[in-house]
């Protein structure tokens, strides 16, 4: 049954302690040059699916109309130019509020979201007083139901507080969805934080609070950072459902719903559309590029144990 | 006993905001959405209780057809996440040059706002300038232009596709993680014991991510059960009722004809499906860790 080869390069990487480790791996890691091939054409099929979107929008932006409504379909285009960047200012002249609608709200959404989740997660990480874990889960529930379960009365809630077709009727409810995601994830950091410190400070005459401020939160910092970015993520892809329902007034719309009013039209000036939704989410594409390892491990964080 | 009692207040003091928020934005229009079920409010300023009529009445149209889609839309949507995120993340996690790119490069579509990237979907259905239609007539594959939305069967397959391919980046990250978690000596061992690569994965790789696998599909069925954005972008329900799930029925009848009282009789059934799905949840992850004493 045994391969006495591996065998043998096991029980030769045993004996020598240094190299245990690395030498087993890479042995284990090399790849013939078919699997190497076929690696590279699997990443290549899944690839394909999660960008051809993105390339084809992309390409799309870059073609003249005219090339855009003809028929046989070309994948590339001819005579490419980036004058849909420039004439959609015209077509949608509200962009530039959109795109600044859109970051005030899921900016706003994520602050509410950080003074209420940061005490909170610290509470459920650091004590458990009867009731607690209960509480917690049904913190976590919150995240089943979607906006759209609720959305009657919250609509009458928002007609009632008279903050329908204001910034208010996209942040506040649009906040309360992203609580219980930003308190698993924060909860599993803060518990990380040996409790012996909370002991010390008592010791030293601290009070709870001077406690929670003067030593939690510095140390939970690099946690905190990494839930505002999911949290603002979170705020500023889903921003549909609500701005749709609870807000009519052109000038507070976000870019998405602000889009789609466009996109709804008979006559979709496609290129202008792609070259706007570009511009709309280059924030979004800066951000993953810069914090690409905050992200991977804040998706994950709060997931293995 | 002093301590315990100050940092009971302590702790409550904490948790007292988030509380507050959630019980008015969440809690209270939960409840209220069971109270309005009971009712016929609409647009009209007299509300009267009728009962369970709404409930009733909610079988007057095709809801049982609708509750039937909503699933198979579901089940197919998660389905297809799990396997081609399981796919995708077992990839990733091979050494070869190249992969950290990658992995940012699987990003995007859960990043980017949602509506942009449905946005791009709708204009590749398109039969007629579209790339897929486009593409699939280039190579042979049809004769004419398909017009994806334009049909029951192919919107239903085009808004499944759109919904896992939002859904697919987490999945992987979170399946890839999964895979980093599983010790290395497990495989080094199999490894030496002459066992392939297939063997490794069917006896070491999926038996120890059951917990991520399970923990994922439950996450993905919830949100794949309230996926809104992506067919009331692409199709609003259409054509003819092909893709209106229970959330689309719901956003109908309570939004678009104001009928706030049918409207909630319908999303209190969706909110007893959900319960359910939550319960059912519980109960594997309880079995599950129960197992790992064992």
């Amino acid at each position: 049954m045994m391969n006495p080869a591996r065998r043998a390069t096991r029980i030769l990487t045993l004996a020598n302690p240094f190299s245990k480790r690395t030498r087993t791996s890479a042995m284990m890691d090399r790849y013939t040059w078919f699997e190497v091939v076929l690696i590279y054409l699997g990443i290549f099929v899944f690839l394909a699916f999660m960008l051809a979107p993105f390339v084809e929008g992309f390409l799309v932006s870059l073609k003249p109309l005219s090339q855009l409504f003809s028929t046989p379909y070309n994948f590339w285009p001819e005579n490419a130019s980036f004058e849909a960047y420039v004439t959609m200012w015209d077509r949608i002249p509200y962009f530039a509020l959109y795109i600044f609608n859109s970051l005030l709200i899921a900016t706003a959404a994520t602050l509410i979201v950080l003074v209420l989740v940061v005490p909170a997660a610290y509470a459920f990480a650091r004590f458990s007083f009867k009731g607690m874990p209960l509480l917690l889960g049904a913190f976590l529930a919150v995240s089943m139901f979607s906006g759209a379960v609720l959305l009657i009365p919250l609509f009458r809630l928002m007609r009632t507080l008279g903050i329908l077709n204001t910034y208010w009727a996209m942040i506040i409810p649009g906040a309360a969805f992203l609580i219980p995601s930003a308190i698993w994830l924060l909860r599993t950091y803060m518990m990380r934080i040996p409790p012996e410190l909370n002991e010390a400070a008592y010791m030293d005459g601290a009070s709870q609070f001077y406690t929670f401020r003067r030593v939690i939160l510095p140390l939970a910092r690099p946690g905190i950072i990494v839930v505002a970015i999911m949290t603002f993520i979170g705020a500023y892809a889903q921003q549909f459902i609500f701005a749709l329902t609870f807000n009519s007034k052109t000038e507070f719309m976000p870019l998405p719903v602000g889009l789609f009013a466009f996109f709804g039209r008979q006559e979709v000036v496609w290129n202008e559309l792609m070259a706007a939704s570009f511009v709309g989410i280059a924030p979004a594409l800066v951000i993953i590029f810069f914090l690409q390892r905050y992200l991977v491990g804040g998706l994950t964080a709060g997931a293995i144990k | 006993m002093t301590q315990s009692r100050a940092a009971w207040y302590f702790a409550w003091a904490l948790l007292a905001p988030a509380i507050l928020y959630v019980l008015v934005i969440v809690a209270w229009p939960l409840v209220e959405t069971v109270r309005l079920s009971f009712t016929d409010a609409s647009l009209r300023k007299t509300v009267n209780y009728v009962g369970w009529e709404n409930y009733t009445r909610i079988f007057d149209r095709d809801f049982a057809e609708i509750i039937l889609r909503t699933f198979t839309w579901t089940f197919f949507s998660v389905l297809l996440k799990m396997v081609i995120g399981m796919f995708g993340a077992v990839l990733l996690n091979c050494a070869v040059p190249g992969r950290n790119l990658f992995r940012i490069l699987t990003m995007p579509p859960w990043i980017v706002p949602m509506a942009i990237g449905i946005f791009m979907w709708g204009w590749m259905y398109n039969g007629q300038f579209g790339m897929i239609s486009g593409l699939l007539q280039r190579f042979g594959f049809v004769d004419g232009p398909v017009a994806f939305l334009a049909y029951g069967n192919t919107a239903y397959w085009a808004t499944i596709v759109t919904d896992v391919w939002i859904g697919v980046p987490m999945v992987t990250i979170y399946f890839l993680a999964a895979i980093q978690a599983i010790p290395r000596d497990l495989y080094e061992a199999a490894w030496t014991d002459g066992a392939s690569r297939w063997y490794r994965f069917r006896r070491i790789t999926l038996p120890l991510m059951a917990p991520a696998i399970i923990t994922m599909s439950m996450l993905s069925l919830i949100a794949t059960f309230n996926s809104f954005d992506i067919i009331w972008i692409l199709t609003q329900g259409g054509p003819s009722g092909s893709t209106t799930t229970m959330i689309i029925d719901t956003y109908q009848t309570a939004i678009g004809s104001k009928k706030y009282g049918q409207g909630a009789a319908r999303a209190v059934v969706i909110c007893i499906f959900l319960s359910l799905f939550c319960i059912a949840y519980f109960r594997m992850t309880r079995k599950l860790s129960r197992q790992e004493k064992v």
